[in-house]
């Protein structure tokens, strides 16, 4: 291999959601998590002798509601068995939809606009969760295991990419894109970190200009965005070296070390289970018909890109490459909402988006309580000058404590009452007097001074003084 | 609660003395308040032991499930109950139903009560030979490939497989689950029917359970059969025995001489039943059986790590039978091997299926055997699979199609043994069937 092959990345994934169902996919068992082991459990979900498997309605609504999403064709399909034994797989086989998913083909484009194909979201069950005990935790080296069956039958949609992306950075925008798809639907909470959401990348190499695909290797433990693009990276440049290397990149399944930042085998394609999948007979065809389809397309609010070109629209033409990112952010969050809202009681949307982007986003649980006209209401106080920008941010650090509130009472009792014209007139006046030589230089032209003004200011007020309303006293005087 | 004989005949794996007992009480109870009792009240009924019965053993007649009490009752179970019928016991079976002799069982062989030294058939040959040994009236079984038709014929009794569908499912533990039905044992037809009935119904349970009413067969067993067409199907008859096949021929005499059109028909499609069965069936049992691992009920034989121990459990827990078909099942879902086998089995199972079809459309009925021989000796076919499986080559095409089928006790072989006359019937026309093989009881020779 000569030495001037640029390669290129074709990466593929694939992602589990976890649907937040009330109850599991066959079974009446809640679907929680978190709750005390083994507590969630019946003879369905456990694979008692005996027991069968009843398909949840909600379930199918939300996959539909995904595969909508994604402008999949919702079609007639069938589940089927795949057969493998595992202690956290109670009845030894899972029940999978195979070869007639319920969501075939579609596409997700990001906000980019590259546009990664889907080949199919279908339908299955989630296993039980194994826990390692004794030993170093892992597997290998454990004395024995524990199951809990809670999240045995949970209900998952697996949405499968088709191999478009090509770095590591696209790779991560579909997944925080499809994230954000997977929440506006209402299918998932889209926490990784809890495992409602878990992608394994496919990553192959080739020549830059060559159309043949590389042996691919599938990456699974990525527990976070930032584990898959880092991932994908090493993994890339791992199999680049093998290649330049002279030797081939062998088809298997690799595991992601976060803190060594590597992967590593976990088996073969030898090593492969062969899952002999059949057609599962104790569930009948689901072929969701023309007005359910219907019903479940209509009832869709929505999606993340729609929300963000809302945005855009209500800044202007003006929307800046940060105001861009604090776009992207709100509708990530799910914080958008708030930003609407005090665009609809006529609030400047570029002041808006800063609060929901930075203040109400670092604590966006309480964001996503916070009532939006309350929002509104503090954005439209500040925008009037009725509070200065420190002091809308204790204001709204109380009212996201406190889960809302008025914002003008809240401003009172905090003491944040906006100082009369006549007192910023002359305790500008008293600043100035105070600071002669400053001030002459301030005069003739040295800007970095304003800034010791404003706060000199707002100093001797308690921060009651508005700092725009400073600023146009100092001009005013220096005039 | 009489149990002489059992010892013989060792129809039961476990009786119920005192749950049965209490069910007395309550049905007592019932009647006395002037409450319904229900249409089987103090009516003694044996339960195969693939039936899920909460806290007590149910053991498939496999040493896998030693321990196992389930925690909750089979839907049939519970609907005998609301019946006022009284659950007897736990009748003896072949391991998770795969044999048709009963011997097959981890806790022993039952006899046929007709000859101790004749197998009862099987795999409900518990629930068969409870019945024909009068200790009780009636009984359930499972039908998967002939599992209730074929015993019931060699101890002649009458034993139904309902329509696929029509009897839920929940709490049988499944051999083959495309296959599989529940069904009643009686002496009489007429009852039969009655069980039928309470059995009978959707299920929300079960997801295969039909959703078509269920209308009684009982009140109109009677009915005769005038200008029924019976389909007298040499397709069912031509492997027989000759002293079987003499004994189809005179009932069909006897349902003519009732006034029913005969005509011979051929379905040269069954066939291949034979062959697409024990594709099929073994395939889903293979997924079926996986459960029993030892990781979380019944048998557990300790090993080094978890694959060592689902090897070690399953080794020690299944016997020769099912591992074979466990074997053969696994075999035909393989990759590369699919197509060729489980796949091919489908599509002469379609094949099957159309062929009732088409019989369907030029008669109402079909009349044939139910099993090739009368009882045969215990121990004669056990160390030939072959020659067992092809017990069931009769009953086999009604559980590929999922159709109704009965089989009547009609006259004895040279051997002075019962014979089984099978009527088969398209699906959901139970109650034609019922009528069908009550006129075939009626003209049985006494």
């Amino acid at each position: 291999m000569s030495d001037d092959v640029t390669w290129e990345m074709v990466i593929g994934l694939e992602v589990h959601c976890e649907l937040a169902t009330q109850t599991k996919l066959f079974c009446g068992c809640r679907n929680a998590f978190g709750d005390e082991p083994n507590t969630n459990v019946c003879p369905t979900c456990l694979g008692l002798p005996g027991s069968l498997p009843v398909l949840n309605a909600q379930a199918v609504e939300l996959a539909m509601r995904i595969g909508t999403a994604l402008h999949s064709e919702i079609k007639p399909s069938t589940f089927a068995r795949k057969n493998y034994f595992y202690p956290d797989q109670p009845k030894d086989y899972q029940i999978s939809q195979y070869d007639q998913p319920l969501n075939l083909g579609g596409w997700l484009d990001l906000p980019d606009g590259f546009r990664v194909g889907i080949t199919r979201a279908h339908m299955e069950e989630d296993t039980g969760k194994l826990t390692h005990i004794g030993g170093s935790g892992r597997i290998n080296a454990a004395h024995h295991a524990q199951v809990d069956y809670n999240r045995s039958g949970v209900p998952l949609v697996e949405i499968v990419s088709e191999p478009d992306m090509q770095s590591a950075a696209q790779a991560r925008a579909y997944a925080s894109e499809l994230r954000g798809i997977l929440v506006a639907t209402g299918a998932s909470d889209g926490r990784m970190e809890e495992g409602s959401m878990r992608v394994d990348a496919n990553v192959s190499v080739r020549p830059v200009g060559t159309t043949e695909f590389g042996t691919r290797c599938e990456i699974k433990n990525l527990n976070s965005l930032r584990s898959l693009g880092r991932a994908i990276d090493y993994e890339a440049a791992r199999q680049i070296a093998l290649i330049e290397g002279g030797e081939k990149v062998d088809q298997e399944t690799r595991h992601w070390d976060e803190s060594a930042g590597r992967t590593s085998s976990m088996r073969s394609k030898e090593e492969a289970n062969d899952y002999r999948y059949f057609p599962e007979p104790d569930l009948v065809p689901l072929a969701p018909d023309a007005p359910w389809r219907a019903r479940v397309a209509e009832g869709m609010g929505p999606m993340p890109a729609d929300r963000r070109a809302e945005l855009v629209a209500a800044l202007g033409e003006s929307a800046t490459t940060a105001e861009q990112d604090q776009i992207r952010a709100v509708v990530d969050l799910g914080l958008d909402a708030l930003v609407m809202a005090a665009v609809a009681a006529r609030a400047p949307a570029a002041l808006a988006l800063a609060r929901a982007s930075n203040e109400v986003a670092a604590d966006h649980e309480a964001g996503l309580a916070l009532p939006t006209e309350s929002f509104a209401a503090l954005v439209s106080l500040e925008a009037n000058g009725g509070l200065s920008a420190t002091q809308s941010k204790a204001v709204l650090a109380a009212m996201l404590t406190n889960g809302g509130g008025d914002p003008a009472a809240l401003a009172k009792e905090m003491g944040f009452e906006a100082l009369g014209a006549g007192t910023l007139t002359s305790a500008v006046a008293d600043v100035v007097a105070a600071h002669p030589d400053e001030w002459t230089r301030l005069v003739e032209g040295d800007a970095k001074l304003q800034g010791f003004f404003v706060k000199a200011v707002l100093d001797a007020t308690d921060n009651k003084a508005n700092g725009k309303e400073v600023v146009a006293e100092l001009r005013r005087l220096q005039a | 609660m009489t149990t002489a004989g059992d010892a013989d005949v060792h129809a039961f794996l476990l009786l119920l003395r005192d749950e049965a007992l209490a069910q007395a009480d309550a049905v007592d109870a019932a009647v006395a308040q002037g409450r319904d009792p229900g249409p089987l009240a103090g009516v003694p009924v044996a339960l195969k032991d693939n039936l899920c019965t909460r806290g007590v053993p149910t053991t498939c007649g496999s040493k896998i499930l030693d321990g196992w009490h389930p925690p909750y009752d089979a839907t049939v179970v519970e609907q005998l109950r609301a019946a006022g019928a009284i659950a007897l016991g736990k009748t003896n079976m072949d391991e998770f139903a795969m044999g048709s002799s009963t011997e097959n069982s981890a806790f022993g062989p039952t006899r046929n009560p007709r000859d101790t030294d004749r197998v009862p058939g099987g795999s409900s040959g518990g629930s068969a030979a409870a019945v024909a040994a009068g200790f009780t009236p009636i009984s359930l079984g499972s039908d998967t490939g002939g599992s209730i038709r074929q015993p019931a014929a060699l101890c002649g009794v009458v034993g139904m497989k309902p329509t696929y569908g029509r009897v839920s499912r929940y709490g049988l533990v499944a051999f083959a689950s495309s296959l599989d039905q529940i069904g009643p044992f009686a002496t009489t037809v007429d009852d039969a029917a009655l069980l039928f009935d309470v059995l009978a119904g959707h299920d929300p349970l079960d997801s295969t359970s039909l959703q078509a009413p269920s209308p009684s067969t009982a009140p109109n067993v009677g009915d005769g059969v005038e200008g029924v067409r019976v389909g007298l199907c040499a397709d069912l008859i031509e492997g027989c025995a000759p002293d079987v096949a003499a004994q189809v021929y005179a009932a069909a005499e006897a349902l003519a001489a009732a006034g029913a059109k005969i005509d011979e028909i051929r379905v040269p499609e069954f066939a291949y039943g034979l062959s697409a069965y024990y594709l099929i069936a073994p395939a889903e049992a293979s997924s079926n059986l996986a459960r029993y691992d030892g990781v979380r009920y019944g048998l557990r034989v300790d090993a080094d790590d978890a694959a060592a121990m689902n090897t070690a459990t399953r080794t020690a827990g299944f016997g020769a039978e099912v591992k074979r078909r466990i074997m053969l099942g696994t075999y035909a879902l393989s990759a590369g091997y699919y197509d060729a086998y489980y796949a091919q089995a489908q599509r002469v199972r379609t094949m099957v299926m159309q062929a009732f079809d088409r019989a369907y459309l030029s008669v109402d009925v079909l009349l044939g055997a139910t099993a090739p021989t009368t009882a045969f000796a215990l121990g004669a076919k056990i160390d030939d699979p072959m020659a067992m499986y092809m017990n069931d080559v009769c009953t086999i095409p009604s559980n590929l199609s999922g159709h109704p089928a009965i089989s009547v006790p009609f006259g004895v072989g040279t051997d002075g043994l019962p014979v089984g006359i099978q009527v088969l019937a398209p699906a959901l026309e139970e109650a034609l069937l019922f009528r069908v093989a009550a006129a075939v009881e009626a003209a049985a020779p006494k």
